[in-house]
């Protein structure tokens, strides 16, 4: 595999477990914990601020919007990968499991497990809540119509 | 002046255990939830992260119920603990060309390609108090539409740009201030101006705003667009070499179009002011963009009188958390102030006295 082809892997799966909410990410986190090489911890899981940055009149030069919560963590599995997260949030157990799982997509024994259980099930429910809202949205759209007057016939 | 007091440490003791007694209420009534705050007043909880600066929504939640509701304490609440937060970095610049719409209007095109789509408004309601507002009546669920398979909503600067109608944007990577960093200077960068009015009080630049339109420092203004939506946030992670997409959060835009300016190479062309607000506010968004084109008076050779135009008047006053603690400080104990006021004032009183009588002992004598 090459290393421009593992490096989008792993930012797809890393995406879209940071979407996941931290329930189902637990329980599909927890299948998989009980029988995979465990990991130790490196840094974290610590709470700290991203500052989020908005442009100028929308495309122009970068302002600060003002920061958002986030919590990080970095773990290393006994064979030597090393995982990474980040994610919005105070939840430290849901970093912790992302970074994980981060270290064993590394390892391709784990790689099509965490595709199945994990990525695929996490990006299929962004979507769908993406088009429910989207379609919501849509309800709302205003379809002008012009009323034909009298003087017109 | 300030000396060491003590004495008041059981009062104060027995007033914040009466703050929490009246902060809970009536014990029959079931507490508030996180969940019952962040889900239903959440507009309050959207202005709490936009002026204490945070997009916490769970932690403003905690915030306005520990304040009883009160806004400004709640912001102050969260501003005190993002101090307590160590920076791992900054985002990437937010896209808001490729927002996750949830509402979009504009007042300057009724055909604006994408479309006018309402959203959650208040807008068109008969602002009349629902008597089902009382009671949990069941509530429907939000219509749902099929979404055209090429829907895109591109931002209005970008339609107007296309005939060169409106000053573009001045694509740029610079770095930039950061107020939460660095004491402010002024002249002030647009890029710190923002920063400024996208953490301040709502009702301050409303109501600076208003006085745009009411003729100190007009601009002519109309809502270009505004967008409310979710942005994806993206950061550079140094441990990876590629950058990750960390969640979304939900954003408003403004953008107001104003009255044009001729001549220099372009042509007349319509001016911008911007506004960016976390959460669901186009009030403050909208606010935060006529204040924007105003404080740019100085770009269009415009008059510098209002007080919407004074930077250094906006930048240094719109902050609500620096603001209270100024107003709010003065009912702290100020005893040997005072003290030191009465003496000086009894003394000139003295004085005054003695002056009269000698005064109408001169004026007598001279009669």
């Amino acid at each position: 595999m090459t290393r421009e082809h593992q490096t989008s892997g792993r930012k797809r799966a890393l995406d879209a477990m940071a979407s996941m909410p931290a329930d189902l990410l637990g329980e599909r986190y927890g299948a998989i914990a009980k029988t995979a090489p465990q990991a130790i911890p490196v840094r974290g899981p610590e709470i700290g601020a991203v500052m989020v940055r908005g442009r100028i009149g929308g495309g122009g030069a970068p302002f600060n919007l003002g920061e958002t919560s986030v919590t990080r963590a970095t773990v290393k599995l006994d064979s030597g990968e090393v995982g990474h997260s980040i994610i919005l949030g105070r939840d430290t157990e849901k970093a912790r499991m992302v970074a994980h799982l981060d270290a064993l997509g590394q390892l391709a024994a784990w790689q099509a497990v965490i595709e199945t259980d994990v990525v695929a099930p996490a990006l299929a429910l962004d979507a769908e809540t993406r088009r429910q809202r989207a379609e919501e949205t849509e309800a709302t759209r205003v379809d002008f119509f012009t009323l034909v007057r009298g003087e017109d016939r | 002046m300030y000396v060491a007091v003590k004495g008041g440490e059981a009062a104060i003791e027995k007033a914040h255990r009466l703050l929490a007694d009246r902060r809970r209420g009536d014990r029959s009534v079931p507490a508030l939830s996180l969940e019952q705050i962040a889900g239903q007043l959440s507009l309050a909880v959207d202005r709490v992260m936009a002026e204490g600066s945070l997009y916490d929504p769970e932690l403003a939640a905690m915030a306005v119920r520990q304040s009883r509701g009160d806004m400004i304490e709640a912001i102050f609440l969260i501003r005190a603990y993002r101090t307590t937060l160590p920076r791992f970095g900054a985002t990437r610049p937010v896209e808001t060309a490729t927002m996750r719409i949830e509402r979009r209007v504009s007042a300057t095109y009724k055909d604006i390609p994408g479309g006018q789509l309402l959203g959650p408004t208040f807008d068109y309601t008969h602002r009349l108090i629902d008597p089902a507002m009382a009671g949990d009546h069941p509530v429907e669920r939000g219509a749902r539409r099929e979404v055209a398979g090429d829907a895109a909503y591109p931002r209005v600067t970008d339609i107007l740009n296309g005939e060169g109608l409106v000053e573009p944007d001045i694509a740029s990577d610079a770095e930039p201030g950061d107020l939460t960093r660095d004491p402010t200077g002024f002249p002030a960068g647009r890029d710190l101006r923002l920063q400024a009015l996208a953490r301040g009080d709502e009702g301050f630049l409303l109501s600076l705003g208003y006085s745009t339109q009411r003729g100190y420092g007009r601009t002519h203004p109309f809502v270009g667009e505004v967008r409310i939506g979710l942005v994806d946030l993206e950061i550079d992670l140094p441990e990876l070499g590629f950058a990750v997409n960390i969640g979304a959060i939900r954003v408003t835009e403004c953008q107001m179009v104003s009255q044009f300016k001729g001549g220099g190479e372009d042509g007349p062309r319509f001016t911008r002011g911007y506004g960016l607000v976390f959460g669901q506010s186009e009030r403050k968004a909208m606010s935060m963009s006529l204040v924007d084109r105003a404080l740019r008076a100085d770009e269009f050779d415009e008059n510098r009188a209002a007080p919407a135009q004074d930077e250094e008047f906006v930048l240094s006053h719109c902050d609500n958390v620096e603001a209270t603690g100024f107003v709010e400080h003065l009912k702290l104990p100020h005893y040997v102030d005072f003290q030191a006021e009465l003496d000086l004032l009894r003394m000139l009183r003295r004085e005054h006295a003695a002056d009269k009588t000698a005064g109408t002992d001169r004026q007598e004598a001279a009669e």
